[in-house]
């Protein structure tokens, strides 16, 4: 048992390698990815989505960087990259916010589908348009050298991604707090008819706006993860960040600043289980578990909390 | 005023025996009572209309004898033997059917399915479609077994609620806004199944807000309001006048003793405070506003209506007669169907359900202030500003609060109204529009409110249009006052004699003409 949590924790802090080329590098989606699901929860919106918008966003930054190819330099090749995954990320959430819009999908049933249509579309990706030349793996080619993204710390695999998702978060932030439109986002999640009513918001179009948002979010942790860490597409790119993300974004209780510990603490849970399972011998499943944990503990007491609101205001509004 | 239909002299009648007697009857939700000592007797083959305004306690009347909830006081008589029924299975069992205005229908299911549902033993679909189809015919109310629910209309649904309680024998049943859901037509034609049922030896319990369906249907009327029963007869012995009286608590106190509480010292429209009305410039006008609900309903017909600045306008009318929508399309908040509005661009609402639509009880004071900007504001947001704008509206509307950041919901009722009131009324100087605005509260609560509302000051006097169900209330703030009947807005002129309250009943009944109608109903 101790040996095990000693494996965990080496294989997140135990070492600078550790800290700055597992932990920090499997947080860098996290933030990304959590900040989406939050700020979508934030509106009442929810994305279950964060995993099919990641491949889409992973799709899209690969294809992009393998059809401009080596001819443009990195200063333009990377915020394209950036680009392509975030409208790829926005788009995919977009089919689930239109269904929403339009027909009233509920988009918990649309967006989990969606993850699945993405799956199967990157399995098609990687054996059709984008596979590698020689035609043999089920993968991509390398993203040519000007695409991948710079590492920040030398001899670490810390990089960029990492950096703009904690400037995301700041902002995010800001917005929330500060901004005319923050508040709009809060008002719309904390009560759709009193935003409608005393405050004559758009709901309709407010939550519009932040699903897609919150799927740009998803799409451009897809595009870091190419160009930071695979620099190149698979069907396993993604060890279900998009569902880890979640938890991220509840155990932070939606809130921006929160999500970096939380997107830190996952990542250091992701890169010990690996580490337990080479060191100690125990799967890293069993971290799968104490995730599943946090997330029913955290759903459990949210929950409570606000049953017992709404009961205290039904009572309130009787008669 | 308060007459107990089992004491009516009624001969060797048949209908003089009691189906369902309840007696006192409390019911109370946490701190809420809904339910005050209700009464009300139900005789054997006879419609009984259970009437009151929305939140009157209705509904909880009437599960609780269906064993839907048990009432914490009181005693439920069955033929005239008490019984307690724990669960609603209890109440079938004894005959009692119920069809709840929300149907309870598996729309998947088909007919046969959704009546078998609850049953016990085998399930044959034939046999059971085949007893559906001869208690339907039997009853005159066609359904067809194996539709599945989803693909029927809302009125055939609602005969198979029927035939549903029909089939478990119930000889008592209780209809929950049966017709609200219908068009007119289809209404007159459940009314008329009613009465047919009843005159076979069944017995109808019709809960209802519709003043018109009671009169022309029901045999005996009992009328709650605020929980409590404020009158109970025969329809005979009942006029129009009489059940607005009960309805809105005009002229007649609680069980019919003490008498109306007074929110002002001279309950009656204040005319001689009312500005000049020949100010040429109204502040709110509606000009042939008509106005159809999704439902395809005509709620509002050819309104043409000026407020002026500085009245206070007091509408009044039952429940679905037209003040909502009228009070809503000068709000702003829902657009005519036909018709031409015009309204300055800010004008202020007090909508009725204040915890759902006025505030957001876990934002705080601060942020419920600014959510009234909600839609237009853009940029940054000044919070140490908007902090001390709230501070001063607590200030100015006398809210209790220990400060503009505490959570809406730690502030009662009354301190949440007077924040609502003062918040719109800071955006809006032309023109106020309050619906409800003593609902929930309590008498001095209501009160504050109400005193508020008439002295709403600021140069230009904003122009105030509100709505209640409460007579006296009206009368008590109101300059000028106008009635909805039928989705016809029509100005009562107010009577030499203050205390006369027959011209403002007569307008929500549509007076003469309207007597006419109810007396040749469908007997």
């Amino acid at each position: 048992m101790t040996e095990a949590l000693l494996a965990l924790w080496d294989g997140a802090f135990g070492s600078s390698y550790a800290i700055w080329s597992a932990t920090l590098v499997r947080s860098a989606p996290l933030l990304w990815l959590g900040l989406g699901v939050a700020l979508a929860f934030r509106a009442g919106v929810l994305n279950i989505g964060a995993e099919g918008q990641f491949l889409m966003g992973a799709i899209g930054a690969t294809a992009m960087a393998q059809v401009v190819g080596r001819s443009v330099p990195g200063l333009v090749m990377i915020p394209l990259m950036a680009l392509v995954g975030g409208v790829a990320g926005a788009g995919w959430a977009g089919i689930a916010a239109w269904l929403r819009q339009r027909f009233g999908v509920l988009e918990v049933i649309s967006t989990i589908m969606l993850n699945f249509i993405a799956l199967a579309t990157i399995g098609w990706m990687v054996r059709g348009p984008l596979q590698e030349p020689t035609r043999i793996y089920p993968q991509s080619a390398e993203i040519p050298w000007s695409a991948q993204w710079p590492f920040l710390i030398p001899g670490q695999r810390l990089h960029l991604g990492f950096v703009l998702g904690l400037l995301a978060c700041a902002i995010a932030w800001v917005v929330l707090t500060r901004t005319a439109t923050g508040f709009r986002i809060r008002a719309v999640g904390a009560s759709p008819s009193a935003a409608t009513s005393a405050g004559q918001i758009d709901v309709g179009r407010t939550v519009m706006r932040v699903f897609l948002v919150s799927g740009a979010c998803a799409g451009l942790a897809g595009a870091a993860e190419v160009g930071g860490v695979t620099w190149a597409l698979y069907e396993g790119i993604s060890p279900g960040y998009g569902y880890t993300a979640i938890a991220v974004a509840l155990l932070a209780r939606l809130h921006p600043g929160w999500i970096v510990v939380s997107a830190i603490f996952f990542g250091a849970l992701e890169a010990g289980a690996s580490a337990m399972q080479r060191d100690a011998g125990v799967p890293s499943v069993v971290v799968q578990v104490i995730v599943a944990v946090i997330i029913l503990g955290v759903l459990a007491g949210s929950q409570r909390r606000t049953r017992v609101d709404a009961l205290r205001v039904r009572a309130g509004s009787r008669r | 005023m308060t007459q107990r239909a089992a004491t009516e002299p009624m001969g060797a009648d048949p209908r003089d025996h009691e189906a369902l007697a309840l007696e006192g009857i409390t019911v109370r939700f946490g701190p809420v009572t809904a339910l005050d000592g209700a009464h009300c007797t139900i005789r054997r083959g006879t419609v009984h209309a259970i009437l009151g305004e929305n939140g009157a306690g209705k509904t909880t009347l009437m599960r609780a004898a269906f064993g839907w909830l048990m009432p914490d006081a009181g005693t439920i008589r069955l033929h005239g033997a008490p019984v307690t029924f724990r669960t609603s299975a209890e109440a079938i069992a004894q005959g009692i059917g119920m069809v709840h205005q929300h149907f309870m229908l598996i729309p998947a299911m088909t007919v046969t399915e959704n009546i078998a549902l609850g049953g016990r033993g085998r399930f044959d679909a034939g046999t059971t479609a085949a007893r559906i189809t001869a208690v339907a015919d039997g009853a005159g109310l066609p359904v067809d077994p194996v539709a599945r629910v989803r693909d029927l209309a809302v009125s055939a649904q609602q005969r198979v609620e029927i035939v549903k309680a029909l089939v478990r024998d119930a000889r008592i049943l209780i209809l929950d806004e049966p017709t609200a859901v219908l068009t007119p037509d289809q209404a007159t034609e459940l009314l008329r199944w009613v009465r047919t049922f009843a005159d076979a030896g069944g017995t109808v319990v019709l809960i209802t807000h519709k003043l018109r369906e009671a009169f022309a249907v029901a045999d005996d009327l009992t009328v709650l309001r605020q929980g409590r029963t404020v009158l109970s007869a025969a329809r005979a012995l009942v006029t129009e006048a009489h059940l607005i009286e009960a309805l809105t608590g005009a002229g007649v106190g609680p069980g019919g003793a003490g008498g109306p509480v007074p929110y002002h010292p001279m309950p009656t429209a204040r005319v001689a405070d009312a500005p000049e009305v020949d100010d040429p410039a109204p502040v709110l006008r509606l000009d042939g506003v008509r106005y159809v609900d999704p439902r395809g309903v005509t709620r509002l017909r050819a309104v043409d209506l000026a407020v002026y600045p500085g009245e206070i306008l007091g509408v009044i009318g039952v429940e679905g007669s037209g003040p909502r929508e009228l009070l809503r399309i000068l709000a702003g908040r829902l657009t005519p169907t036909t018709g031409r509005v015009t309204r300055p661009d800010a004008v202020g609402f007090v909508p009725e359900d204040r915890l759902h639509d006025a505030v957001i009880p876990s934002f705080s004071l601060t942020e419920n202030l600014v959510l009234a900007d909600g839609g237009e504001a853009r940029g940054w947001m000044d919070w140490s500003t908007w902090r001390t704008i709230t501070r001063d509206l607590l200030a100015t509307a006398d809210v209790r609060a220990a400060g503009p950041d505490v959570p809406m919901a730690t502030l009662s009722g009354g301190n949440q109204q007077r924040f609502v009131v003062g918040r719109e009324r800071r955006r809006a100087v032309a023109a106020l529009i309050v619906e409800h605005p003593t609902r929930g509260l309590d008498l001095t609560a209501s009160a504050r409110i109400l005193a508020d509302l008439r002295a709403l000051g600021g140069n230009p006097r904003p122009a105030v249009v509100f709505h209640s169900a409460d007579l006296d209330e009206v009368l008590s703030v109101a300059t000028r006052v106008v009635a909805c009947f039928e989705g016809r807005v029509r100005e009562v002129s107010p009577p030499s004699d203050p205390t006369d309250r027959t011209p403002y009943t007569r307008a929500m009944t549509g007076s003469v003409e309207t007597t006419a109608v109810s007396s040749g109903g469908t007997r």
